[in-house]
């Protein structure tokens, strides 16, 4: 179900003919990545293999220092893997580029340019006229509600807003997937709670793939098609589980039976690596 | 459906923003000591007394406080000096033969009726702006272009660093071997004083721009000079004001050097000449007006400079 800003959006916007459900693609494919060399050297991921399916939902779960941003900078193109490959929608990355959309944990809004403006670059850069950019900027403002404050500097706004303008930004592009590297790990945990509503709404619209990195159970478990944790030193995926609550999501789910026996096991897949690790550091 | 969600979901962060503004408002009435008096100011006057309303009266409150205290200081060191002169100070420093401000009140004033002070300040003027323009342009593209790579600042640094300190007075009798007229000679020693702390500003700002912004801008699809426009530059900005001002402050500086030179004009060569004629109160005369000139420039290009920066005000 689409609502008039999204369709309005895709006309404009869609470059591609072929189908939506088509696009999005995720293939991580035997991929390890290597800090450093010799006595320093660092596994930050180790030959690990992920598919994605079109448009659905996949949380990173992991301890701090896992690999797990490591990993999504890999999909986005800013970390080469040593070995292995990453593709989307079957062709392989080797930079980061327009068609998949990121968005960081810090603030990562252009200071100097109003949200507007922030907005609009993306297209901008994809060579729109001026009045396309406006008019994608604007349709984009309405959907994330913030229409009004158009004309605000980043700095002028609260830590919420700025995550809405920036996951605007990311989708102004119409890309393939939305990359998230923690992106409420900043805010309080009420407007934690609204900005995962929030973004559970425009992922149902956009039916984009999302693949998002946190280390907060809740999180994962409220957001995720399917969850996948992983292991420190070296990073690795030890589990795959699937999320089987209905949509749409309501914050009352967390105390369903369902989720606290899906939070329970997340949890017990988590305190074992904790233990190995604590372990490993205590000899 | 959804979007009526979502229209919701900013409906409410819209009235949290509210609420929390009011509430902030209202603790505060609470607390401070002011309370009574915005309470007054909204019974007497109901009208339109907006939260914003005071805060902007106060700002302005502010700002004449910070010019009169600067009034009063300044006329307190006038005052000072006026003093010490009068009795001949004569302790460890000696005051017995500066001027007093009266007479050298009284020298500007006699100035005032003459086209050649005019013309000496002219001149100067002239040569700053032509010495500073140049360097504008030449630290900021050197800056620019050093900044973002580690191999060129290392290339680049080690001149600076060897050139920086030496004092443009030093550099006079090089300079009017190396360079073809007079004129040319004093420009260049303007220009080097301002050249330097340019360089260094925007080589900082540079190197400051957050890791963070460039990535956003390149997964947004920019390109190496697409990055450099929308984000190094202006992330260098409010750095390279800074160093836009220290280089205006420090040209004027230089310039006194430089017109040592000269034979004919100029407010440096003003100065000079007042030392050399022994005539004590023209030389403080030249002393205050390039003080007061390079005051004033350094304040234009402030405001040049502020609509690129306004929002760095809104910056947390």
């Amino acid at each position: 179900m689409k609502t008039g800003v999204v369709s309005m959006h895709e006309k404009i916007f869609r470059k591609e003919t072929s189908d939506a459900k088509e696009r999005g693609k995720i293939e991580i494919d035997e991929v390890s990545i290597v800090f450093g060399s010799g006595p320093t050297e660092n596994i930050a991921v180790q030959e690990t293999s992920i598919n994605i399916s079109p448009g659905e939902f996949v949380c990173i779960l992991g301890p701090s220092g896992c690999g797990k941003s490591t990993l999504l900078n890999s999909v986005a193109g800013y970390v080469k893997p040593s070995s292995g490959r990453v593709l989307v929608d079957n062709e392989v990355i080797t930079e980061p580029g327009p068609d998949r959309g990121m968005v960081f944990q810090q603030y990562s809004l252009f200071p100097w340019k109003t949200v507007h403006q922030n907005i609009a670059f993306g297209p901008k850069l994809a060579g729109y006229t001026p009045s396309q950019c406006d008019s994608i900027a604007s349709t984009f403002l309405a959907m994330i509600g913030l229409s009004k404050i158009a004309k605000s500097f980043p700095g002028e706004l609260s830590g919420g807003m700025q995550q809405r303008v920036g996951i605007a930004r990311a989708l102004a592009n119409y890309p393939r997937v939305l990359l998230m590297d923690e992106p409420f790990g900043a805010l309080d945990a009420q407007t934690r709670l609204m900005m995962q509503e929030s973004l559970l709404n425009i992922w149902s619209e956009f039916g984009i793939t999302v693949l998002f990195v946190t280390h907060d159970v809740d999180e994962a478990i409220f957001l995720a098609d399917r969850i996948l944790i992983m292991s420190s030193s070296p990073g690795s995926v030890i589990a795959d589980l699937n999320v089987a609550l209905e949509r749409p999501r309501s914050p009352e789910m967390a105390t369903s039976t369902e989720f606290v026996a899906l939070k329970k096991e997340c949890l017990s897949h988590i305190r074992a690596q904790s233990l190995k690790a604590f372990e490993e550091v205590g000899h | 459906m959804n979007g009526a969600v979502l229209e919701k979901i900013a409906n409410n962060d819209a009235e949290t923003v509210n609420d929390s503004a009011v509430g902030g408002l209202k603790s505060a009435g609470k607390n401070s000591p002011d309370s009574a008096v915005i309470q007054s100011v909204t019974n007497t006057d109901s009208e339109n007394f907006s939260f914003k309303d005071f805060v902007l009266s106060s700002l302005k409150n502010e700002k004449l406080q910070t010019i009169s205290v600067g009034i009063v200081s300044l006329s307190f060191g006038i005052l000072i000096w006026h003093l010490a002169t009068l009795y001949n100070f004569n302790y460890f420093i000696n005051f017995e033969n500066v001027p007093s401000p009266t007479t050298v009140g009284a020298a500007f004033l006699s100035h005032l009726g003459d086209a050649e002070f005019y013309k000496h300040i002219l001149i100067s003027m002239r040569r700053i702006l032509f010495a500073y323009s140049i360097a504008v342009v030449l630290g900021v593209t050197i800056g620019v272009l050093v900044g973002r790579s580690r191999i060129a600042r290392a290339a680049v640094l080690p001149y600076i660093e060897v050139i920086r300190p030496i004092p443009a007075v030093a550099w006079i009798p090089l300079a009017i071997l190396m360079w073809p007229t007079e004129e040319s000679s004093i420009v260049y020693i303007t220009f080097l004083g301002a050249l330097f702390p340019i360089i260094l500003n925007t080589i900082h700002g540079v190197k400051e721009t957050p890791e963070v912004l460039v990535r956003a801008a390149v997964s947004l699809g920019a390109k190496k000079m697409e990055v450099f426009w929308h984000v190094v530059l202006p992330a260098a900005l409010p750095s390279i004001a800074a160093g836009l001002s220290i280089g205006m402050g420090i040209s004027w500086f230089s310039l006194l050097a430089g017109e040592i030179i000269s034979g004919q004009y100029g407010i440096g060569y003003f100065t000079w000449d007042a030392y050399s004629m022994i005539n004590y109160p023209d030389i403080v005369v030249g002393m205050l007006i390039i003080g007061g000139l390079g005051t004033l420039s350094t304040y234009l290009i402030g405001l040049m400079m502020r609509p690129a920066l306004r929002w760095k005000k809104f910056q947390r």
